[in-house]
Formats: C-alpha cells, structure tokens, sequence
C-alpha cells in the first residue's frame, strides 16, 4: 500500500474535492449561466448535458461516487476537530471552521437539490427553466439556495488551497499566502457567476 | 499595608481522576516577577485570597530560560512557557491552566509523555551505531546547518499540540512538533540515509495526514519554529513516497 488507510484516504478526500468534483461544480455553474441569456438558452444546454452518452457512467463515476466518499469522510473529518477559534483567533484557523461549516451546509444542500432535480427527473419530471423558476419562486428557497451555493463555491475556492498545500504544492509562507489570493479570486468569481444565475430564474 | 497585590485564578485539580475546580490567590507584587516567581510565592505561603491555608500549587519548570519547555501552562488563554511570562506584562487577574490536550498529573503539571512517544514512533534521531567505525558522516553545509539550527530549536513543550484543534481525544494525531523532527533528521546529510522509514512512520495512522491547516501551530510556537513548512513539505515528500511505495521506485 502507499500509505496508512488514513493517509490514503485523506489524500483522496483531498484529490477527489478537486477533480472530480471541483471540475464538475465549475461545468454545472457555467452551464446553468445560460440562464441569464433566456430560458431557451438554458433549455438548450440543460438537454445537451442530458443527452450526453454513457450518462449514468459519467454520473456515477465523476459525480454520485466521488461526492458520497468526500462527503462521508469529510463528516469524519469535521467531527473530529475541536474547534477553538474564540482562543485562537488566526485567519487560516478561522478557514478551518469556515471549511468545515460550508462542507456540512453544502452537504445538506446537495441533498436536498438532488433530490429536487435529479431524483425528480428520473421519477419523469423535466429539468428545465421553468422548473427552477418554480423552485425559486419563493424567498426562503431562494435565500437556501444563495446559501448553499456560496457555501459549495466557498467550500471549493478554500478546498483548492488546501489542496495545494496537501498534496505539497504549496510549501512556503510566500506560495501559501499567493494562493490564499488566487483562490479566494476563485470564490469570488464563481460566486458572481452562481449569483447572477439564480437570479436569472427570479 | 500599600504594597501592590497580583491576583491569580488558578485552575487546580488534586489528582488525575478529580474534577477540577478554580482557585485565587492574591500576593505582594515585586519588580520583574514572572509566573513562576508568583508560584514560587504560592507554595512559600500557601494561602488563598480568602486567606484559607490551602495546599500549594503544583506545577513544573526547569531552564528557567525558555529552553526546557516544562513549565508550559496556558496563560490568559494562550499556551506559553509561564518563564517567561512576565507579570507586568500580563493582565490581571492573571489566569493559569494546565495545557489539557493532555493528562493532567496535578493542579499545572501535566503527562507530555505522548509526544515523547510521536519521537520514538517517528524516528527522531540518525542511527552511526554499528559494529565497526563507520568513519566521518558527509559534511553538511553552512547555510543548511544555520536552517536546520531552527528547526532544532523545538523543546517538546508542548504549545503547539494544545493550539491544535486536530489533537484532541478524538484522533490520534501526532500533532506538528514530531513532524517538524521528521524534517530535521531528513535534512542532515547522514539522517538523510533513512528518510524514507521516517517518511513511511509519519503516513501511518495519526500521522502527517491528519493535519487540518488551521495553522494554530506556526502562530503559537513560543520558538518561531516554521511548523506549516515543514508539514507542507512533508507533505511533498510523502506524495513522492506514496508512489514510490506504490508502484516500486529503481531509487
């Protein structure tokens, strides 16, 4: 084996954050950012990523599985810290709590969507503009839905950072805090684009 | 009476098993004193500021100069060596706790016997025993030895594994002070030699990977020893360990 059962599996927790998931959270975001265009744009898209082939392979392997590991493993992770940001209150651990909150509000989130899209579209429904114009015709749906999404898009800006630095990337103070910059940019620029797309259906 | 009082909230606890409770002591101030002198005074006059008699608080200490790392104790919230933790410099009433991550003996003193332990399990120290004289070990240079002089700095005291929120009694984790041992054996030209058995010790269960960033350790260190370098570069070097150990290496 490579390493302890521990050390294999963070490595992966760590790797499977970013490819496949983070990859796929950008390619959803701006696939769904058809919708500021029109609704037919957005219909448009929304059937070409349904009818791509060996959909339920490229589902299962580069979504379904990857997020139920990282998800389970980072609930492991999240209960095993002790926080202590009221005595210690640096910036990276600040992060630390903030990434371990927004794992869990996006878990909870991601459930519930999938069960709102995906698990109705699979009992018939049709995933379209106006369905998510239904979901988010009310304030508190829209207000869960700005959290949740935020939260996914906070969760992957910082999961990127730690990446680096996980997998040794980033070893000195220096490239650590350039990277701080380069993917707090991240959630900042996919949090514009995620905002702007709920909007889109308001 | 007109001399200045130092109020001190100790948090004392009587034996391992018993619940712990707080304490406060008041005594007579005097120029440059630090903790350990006010401790020094507690246990001349054990006596409270109810005026009760009491029994006087345990605690540990050593150098006296900030190099031993015994008489770590958390001070107004934050773990420091109580040394050199100057009374004018403190605000009053002065807080002490023991580090809790871990066992506590008896009021401050506490059990660092695990990171003694994380030494032994990762290998902490160059092997230059053999049954022959092995002859001079390769030189090291100047500029590296002066590098690796701080990382050498580390006293065990204990500091950075009370500000970590992954050591706790949930995980097994090491904690930053081993792992940073790790990176200064590997530095030298002979403990280079046997990198990869401390670089497999530190992938074990409770090990390099239970790291969360939340940097504590790097911010708390009373020794500015650079912690999250050395674990982030640890880090490097067991991806590299990793595959070799995975697919074999031709070294």
């Amino acid at each position: 084996m490579a390493g302890s059962k521990d050390f294999v599996n963070r490595r992966i927790h760590s790797l499977l954050g970013v490819i496949p998931i983070g990859l796929f959270l950008v390619q959803h975001l701006v696939v769904n950012h058809f919708a500021t265009k029109d609704a037919d744009a957005f219909n448009a898209a929304a059937h070409f990523m349904e009818n791509l082939p060996f959909r339920i392979f490229l589902e299962t392997f580069v979504i379904y599985l990857p997020i139920l590991f990282h998800a389970v493993y980072g609930l492991y992770i999240t209960f095993q810290a002790k926080n202590n940001v009221s005595r210690y209150g640096y910036f990276r651990n600040m992060m630390f709590l903030v990434q371990r909150v927004t794992g869990v509000i996006t878990l909870i989130f991601i459930a519930w969507h999938v069960w709102e899209t995906r698990v109705q579209a699979a009992l018939g429904a049709e995933v379209n503009f106006s369905m998510m114009a239904d979901i988010l015709s009310s304030p508190f749906m829209i207000a869960f839905y700005l959290i949740g999404v935020l939260s996914a898009v906070f969760h992957f800006a910082n999961g990127l950072w730690s990446f680096f630095v996980s997998w040794g990337l980033t070893v000195s103070p220096r490239s650590q805090k350039i990277s701080t910059y380069v993917t707090m940019g991240v959630f900042v620029a996919l949090a514009i684009v995620s905002v702007r797309t709920i909007f889109a259906f308001i | 009476m007109s001399t200045k009082m130092v109020k001190f909230i100790i948090s004392r606890q009587d034996n391992p098993e018993t619940a712990p409770y707080l304490e406060e002591f008041e005594i007579p101030h005097r120029p440059n004193m630090n903790v350990i002198s006010a401790l020094m005074e507690i246990r001349r006059n054990p006596v409270n500021a109810k005026g009760e008699a009491t029994t006087p608080v345990t605690w540990e200490m050593g150098c006296l100069e900030e190099v031993c790392g015994a008489c770590s104790m958390v001070i107004n919230g934050k773990p420091r060596q109580s040394c050199t933790a100057l009374v004018d410099q403190l605000e009053q009433p002065i807080r002490l706790e023991p580090m809790k991550t871990f066992p506590v003996v008896r009021d401050l003193a506490i059990d660092r016997s695990r990171m003694f332990d994380a030494l032994k399990r990762v290998k902490a120290w160059i092997p230059i025993d053999g049954t022959y004289d092995l002859g001079p070990g390769p030189r090291m240079p100047e500029t590296k030895r002066q590098w690796a002089y701080e990382l050498s700095k580390c006293m065990t005291c204990g500091v950075c594994l009370e500000a970590c929120p992954n050591v706790n009694s949930n995980s097994d984790f090491i904690g930053p002070a081993p792992l940073s041992q790790v990176r200064l054996f590997n530095a030298h030209p002979t403990g280079e030699m046997n990198k990869e058995e401390r670089l497999n010790a530190i992938m074990d269960d409770g090990g390099l990977a239970e790291c969360g960033n939340s940097q504590n350790c790097v911010q708390s260190c009373p020794k500015g020893i650079p912690l999250t370098t050395s674990i982030a570069a640890l880090n490097r070097d067991t991806t590299f360990q990793a595959f070799k150990n995975f697919f074999g290496s031709d070294r």
